[in-house]
């Protein structure tokens, strides 16, 4: 399983970086693995707002459908437009072109709460 | 893994179901399809006996001929679907993993003298082979055995010194064969045929679950349980082609008052944007009323759409009606389309 070590996690398997003043969001490596090759990704149009753990999206893989939550509470700047024709990019590189929102938090410090690469391996090697 | 009818068997092998359906549609894929039940029927009273419980015109089969056949019940609904091979003296009836004790017992209240049914699955394995390059590499092991059967037909031949039947059929929409052979060779034919693949250079792999599902699913073709069922007959799903009413089978005279009525539903091919339709999700019309629902749904890796099959009121199943269907709770657009999305290769 590859840990993305400059970005921090929800136990559902989103990952959240610093990227300049906003932040950009996608699933883990152990998630794409899990879930199997993903053919169908639904992401929200810029400005939507969304709070912390609210479902932003639809993620949806051969064997099944799952919502994306929100990491932080913030509004939506952009959305990785590449992903509706290819979305076999979130299995190839889902820590890089793989991405799904890109975001601008209500109060950054939000970051700081969510689980660190290491915290975020003891979960994900549980399950 | 996941359990399948008893059997334990891959959805996917590491290289992914969506590639593993690419690979069969532009190689070779290779299905491990032991848990197919195979049953043997000979005797001096087998060919009536069995021409009378399957809709298809067996009778007129030569040996080496191969056939899709329905097993009906007294009100038409669809017990199993088979693939019936004659041999000399012999037919060989291939079953559903899941219909095995099915079909056991719905032969077993119909036997008469004179026929001897063996039930030989446990002894027999079946692999396929299949893929545009299919045909290469299964002659290129066997002296030439799969290049010289038309399709629908099966001879023998050996495999690496395994005696095998081999038929030109399947179930994917490409060209290839279904081998069988005795079950102690499994482990010794599946891995030769990879190893001969990658010695001459023919890209194959093995293929799961989830990529047998969206072959087929592609290329038209019923999966038991879902499309036809015991309570879905063959007029509705599509399957009067397989009937031959020139003679008598059990379940003709209800197919007949069901042809004569008219169908309620009928199986429609939809196609949807926005989300993956999955099994049971409602299928609605334009103004939102419910007209049926999903009995299997998926990405289809080669005509690159979002499908299902459904059954519909009979009056929104012709190709064309915007219809939509409701995923996880939200109407998405969709339309009925003709079948099979993806014409099988030996059909065009």
């Amino acid at each position: 399983m590859k840990i993305d070590q400059n970005a921090k996690y929800l136990k559902s398997h989103e990952w959240t970086r610093k990227d300049g003043d906003a932040f950009v969001c996608g699933i883990s490596d152990h998630a794409q693995k899990a879930l199997g090759d993903i053919v169908y990704v639904d992401l929200p149009a810029p400005g939507k707002h969304y709070k912390k753990g609210s479902a932003f999206g639809v993620i949806e893989s051969v064997k099944a459908a799952s919502d994306l939550y929100m990491p932080m509470s913030g509004t939506i700047v952009s959305s990785n437009t590449d992903l509706a024709d290819h979305t076999d990019i979130v299995n190839k590189d889902c820590y890089g072109a793989g991405w799904f929102i890109r975001f601008t938090a209500d109060d950054p410090k939000e970051w700081d709460t969510l689980l660190s690469p290491l915290e975020y391996m003891k979960v994900s090697e549980k399950e | 893994m996941a359990p399948f009818a008893g059997f334990d068997m891959p959805i996917q092998y590491p290289t992914g179901a969506i590639e593993e359906h690419h690979i069969t549609r532009r190689s070779v894929g290779l299905f491990d399809i032991d848990h197919m039940g195979q049953v043997s029927v000979r005797g001096s009273g087998a060919d009536e006996w069995l021409s009378g419980l399957v809709s298809s015109d067996i009778l007129s089969m030569k040996n080496g001929d191969a056939k899709y056949a329905l097993l009906l019940n007294d009100a038409g609904g669809v017990i199993d679907d088979l693939f019936i091979y004659r041999f000399p003296g012999e037919w060989f009836v291939v079953v559903n993993a899941g219909n095995r004790d099915a079909d056991a017992a719905w032969f077993a209240s119909h036997m008469v003298p004179g026929v001897d049914l063996e039930d030989v699955s446990d002894a027999t394995y079946m692999i396929a082979v299949q893929g545009p390059k299919a045909i290469s590499l299964v002659d290129a092991v066997s002296g030439g055995a799969a290049g010289g059967l038309v399709r629908f037909t099966a001879g023998t031949a050996a495999i690496a010194g395994v005696p095998c039947r081999i038929g030109r059929t399947g179930y994917t929409g490409e060209d290839g064969v279904e081998v069988f052979f005795p079950a102690d060779k499994a482990v010794e034919l599946w891995d030769f045929l990879l190893a001969e693949g990658s010695r001459l250079g023919i890209e194959t792999a093995p293929i799961g679950l989830a990529a047998r599902d969206s072959l087929r699913f592609e290329a038209g073709m019923p999966l038991h349980g879902h499309e036809i069922t015991p309570a879905i007959n063959p007029i509705e799903a599509g399957f009067k082609w397989a009937c031959d009413f020139s003679k008598d089978f059990v379940g003709k005279a209800a197919l007949e008052r069901i042809v004569q009525a008219g169908s309620a539903r009928k199986l429609a091919t939809i196609e949807v944007t926005g989300g993956v339709p999955r099994e049971g999700y409602e299928v609605q019309d334009g103004a939102g009323n419910r007209i049926g629902e999903a009995v299997c749904g998926m990405f289809c890796p080669t005509v690159h759409k979002y499908a299902c099959n459904a059954y519909v009121d009979a009056a929104m199943a012709k190709p064309g009606t915007a219809v939509a269907v409701s995923i996880r709770g939200v109407p998405k657009p969709g339309s009925t389309v003709k079948r099979p999305l993806y014409l099988p290769t030996y059909r065009r």
